[in-house]
């Protein structure tokens, strides 16, 4: 992790180069994978600028928030309003999003910023909670329940009658300036908004603003002896962390114009939390890596039944295939969450990093091992790895 | 007044689960100073203990049911009933109250395995790794439990005896509309026994007065020879059976499915946060107090007023909490304060 030392503009260039290529290029790459399609490709994206935005806050102040769904669900519902009264265009959807997301992140931020480590966490869980709670009863003739806000037929959409652009029979679908918000152009207007969120992190990691949460990650209390109100940096890093939360729900919306209060749940927060965890709290491309991990095996995972695990372990003897197979059901199809609830587990017990610390770890035992064998006894310089 | 009784009764049998839940919640983060976010799931794991006792106590074989006599008709007859009779059919309708003894020694052996295989390793590790891992283990527990037992609830009933509504109103004079079932009396008994046998525990005996003072003070504690660590595995495997009992007694109150756990997760722990982490008094009196303010807010004449406040108003309350007075109702100096 070379976080502290200077990195040049030109390495920032390439890394945001390299980025825009593979993430461009994913539906070519993933082809051997099976994971080309647009709707799988539109989640990665979308949870990795989830996931990013949580990073922001988790990653650098190490502030644990449970509530971030609540920022998710404020996102969506406000992305289907939008559709509802002003226009099937995504651009406005996605600003109405992430000001609303990032006003109510300052109100939530500015209660639960008074205290730190688990009241922390457990203010947050409280609000989002609360607004999941209030989501499925009282609020009920803005979220509609239950059922979930969708479109209609006779929705006003304002700008796009007075635009001209009348509903056909069908539903309208979200869409930017005519591109669609679904299928391989929905992928790529996600893409390129994965791009610009990463864009933005990118710069606020090596702002001064980003060293001043990683200070306050590792000592707060140092932080405020050197004369640092720590409070309004937090508040800007939850806010921010809230857009971003909003912005990812509001894309939510545009894949699939229907908003539930279920993506406010705090499993839902828990998700995040999984996610950014998996990849690497703290570091740059972690939560990319993580969200697409966990949405990926999800995938997978999911799509596995009892009939093609009695296929893949038929070479065994017919009793063992059996009891192999089914003991792996557990793991997929519904399972799926008792492998990810084991997976987590196994990263925090072992490699509190996520899976960027393995890869360090693991470029550091390869490294280590080709010195050695050039007989290149060179003084091991202490690594400097930041807490 | 009736309603006011009513809903103060209400109140203290959900409180009395709440409190049996943050008692050991917050008896785990005394001793162990670790924050155990899977205390909800052994909450549920317990509630499934009663299920499976019950499950194997109705084990069925078919019988030619003799009162048939057209035809050769067969039903379903637990073995119980075919070896023991009439015993046997009391015994299956005893089953929630019999999983007390099943539950106990399976609710300790959980918990000390947890704590000696799991737990043990992340007591020098920060409150939010703890957060995360126990967060981990929930998880999988709860899927365990719904791989086994599938998605839907299960109701338990309870004995037939105590089926019924008790007519409080004539016992106080309130008049004959003020009934209650028996079973939530039941309950809010047991859990005030529970409360009251871990109290005495603690206070009155030896074993439980070297645990107070290794929760004052760890380090003298071990100084003076004693083993801190084999008793704090002990008071784990304590906090893990009174959830457990708790959720074996509440089954024939709402019916356990898997995601039962988290529900209860989040309320205790909130109930935890207003009676000051590591106070055991805090824990008692938070969860009996929200308990009860939660049955008020669910009231019609409340709600008239504040539509929706039935929903938030814990959460409510623990923001205010939490902003006025950080150490909770009861918390000692020092605890998690910053």
């Amino acid at each position: 992790m070379s976080n502290t030392q200077i990195v040049s503009p030109k390495q920032d260039l390439i890394y945001m180069v390299v980025l825009s290529v593979v993430v461009l290029t994913m539906p070519i790459w993933l082809q051997p994978f099976g994971a080309a399609y647009p709707d799988l490709m539109q989640k990665f994206m979308i949870f990795g600028i989830f996931a990013i935005g949580y990073n922001v806050l988790f990653g650098l102040t190490g502030y644990l928030s449970f509530g971030h769904a609540a920022f998710l669900g404020v996102g969506s519902y406000t992305a289907v309003w939008s559709f509802k009264l002003l226009s099937m265009n995504v651009l406005p959807a996605m600003i109405f999003a992430v000001a609303l997301s990032g006003l109510f992140a300052l109100l939530i931020g500015y209660v639960s910023l008074r205290r730190s480590g688990i009241y922390f966490s457990i203010l947050t869980l409280a609000f989002a909670q609360m607004s999941y709670n209030l989501a499925y009863s009282v609020l009920t003739p803005i979220t509609n329940g239950e059922t979930g806000l969708q479109l209609t037929q006779g929705d006003a959409r304002v700008l796009d009658r007075m635009a001209g652009i009348e509903a056909s029979a069908a539903l309208p679908t979200p869409n930017l300036f005519g591109i669609e918000g679904i299928g391989y152009s929905g992928f790529y207007i996600c893409a390129v908004l994965l791009i610009i969120s990463f864009f933005i992190y990118l710069r606020i990691f090596r702002s001064a603003f980003g060293l001043k949460l990683r200070a306050i990650k590792s000592n707060q209390n140092r932080m405020g002896y050197t004369g640092y109100n720590t409070r309004p940096y937090l508040m800007t890093a939850f806010v921010i962390s809230g857009m971003y939360a909003g912005l990812a729900g509001s894309l939510l919306a545009v894949t699939d114009p229907l908003a539930g209060a279920e993506r406010m749940q705090w499993t839902a927060s828990g998700e995040v939390v999984l996610i950014t965890i998996l990849g690497g709290a703290g570091t740059l491309i972690g939560p990319l890596l993580g969200a697409g991990i966990i949405k990926y095996f999800e995938n997978i995972f999911s799509a596995f039944n009892d009939q093609v695990l009695q296929n893949a372990f038929s070479f065994l003897p017919d009793w063992l295939g059996h009891a192999v197979a089914s003991v792996a059901g557990l793991f997929v199809g519904d399972g799926w969450h008792l492998t990810l609830g084991l997976v987590f587990m196994l990263i925090v017990i072992f490699l509190p990093g996520g899976v960027m610390e393995g890869i360090t770890r693991l470029w550091r035992l390869v490294r280590s091992r080709t010195t050695s064998f050039d007989g290149n006894k060179k003084e091991q310089q202490p690594s400097t790895r930041e807490v | 007044m009736d309603a006011i009784f009513l809903q103060i009764l209400n109140g203290l049998d959900k409180g009395g689960a709440y409190a049996l839940i943050a008692l050991g919640l917050t008896l785990v983060f005394g001793t162990l100073g670790v924050v155990n976010f899977a205390h909800g799931a052994i909450f549920m794991i317990g509630a499934f203990c009663a299920v499976t006792l019950e499950k194997i106590l109705t084990l069925s074989v078919r019988v030619k049911d003799e009162s048939v006599t057209f035809f050769d008709a067969y039903k379903e007859t637990p073995y119980l009933e075919v070896w023991f009779g009439d015993t046997g059919t009391a015994i299956i309708d005893w089953s929630v109250p019999l999983s007390i003894i099943l539950a106990i020694p399976v609710m300790l052996a959980i918990g000390v395995i947890m704590e000696r295989a799991l737990i043990r390793h992340f007591y020098k590790r920060s409150h939010a790794e703890q957060i995360l891992v126990t967060f981990g283990l929930a998880i999988v527990l709860q899927e365990l439990i719904k791989s086994f037992f599938g998605a839907n609830p299960i109701p338990q009933g309870a004995p037939e005896i105590v089926a019924g509504s008790a007519n409080i109103g004539a016992w106080i004079g309130l008049g004959e509309s003020v009934v209650y079932p028996w079973w939530r009396l039941i309950y809010l008994l047991f859990s005030t026994i529970i409360i009251g046998l871990v109290f005495s525990f603690l206070h009155f005996t030896t074993y439980g007065m070297v645990v107070r003072a290794g929760m004052a003070d760890r380090a003298t504690v071990e100084l003076l020879g004693i083993n801190i660590e084999r008793r704090f595995t002990i008071v784990f495997g304590m906090a893990a059976v009174v959830a457990g009992l708790a959720g074996v007694m509440y089954t024939p109150v709402l019916p356990p499915d898997y995601h039962l756990g988290m529900d209860f997760l989040v309320l205790s722990f909130v109930v935890v946060v207003v009676g000051g982490m590591g106070s055991l008094p805090g824990a008692v009196l938070a969860g009996f107090l929200l308990g009860i303010l939660q049955s008020f807010s669910s009231m019609t004449e409340v709600k008239d007023i504040f539509p929706g406040i039935d929903q938030i108003i814990i959460y409510l309350v623990a923001v205010v909490i939490l902003l006025t007075r950080p150490r909770g109702l009861m918390g000692r100096r020092g605890v998690m304060e910053s």
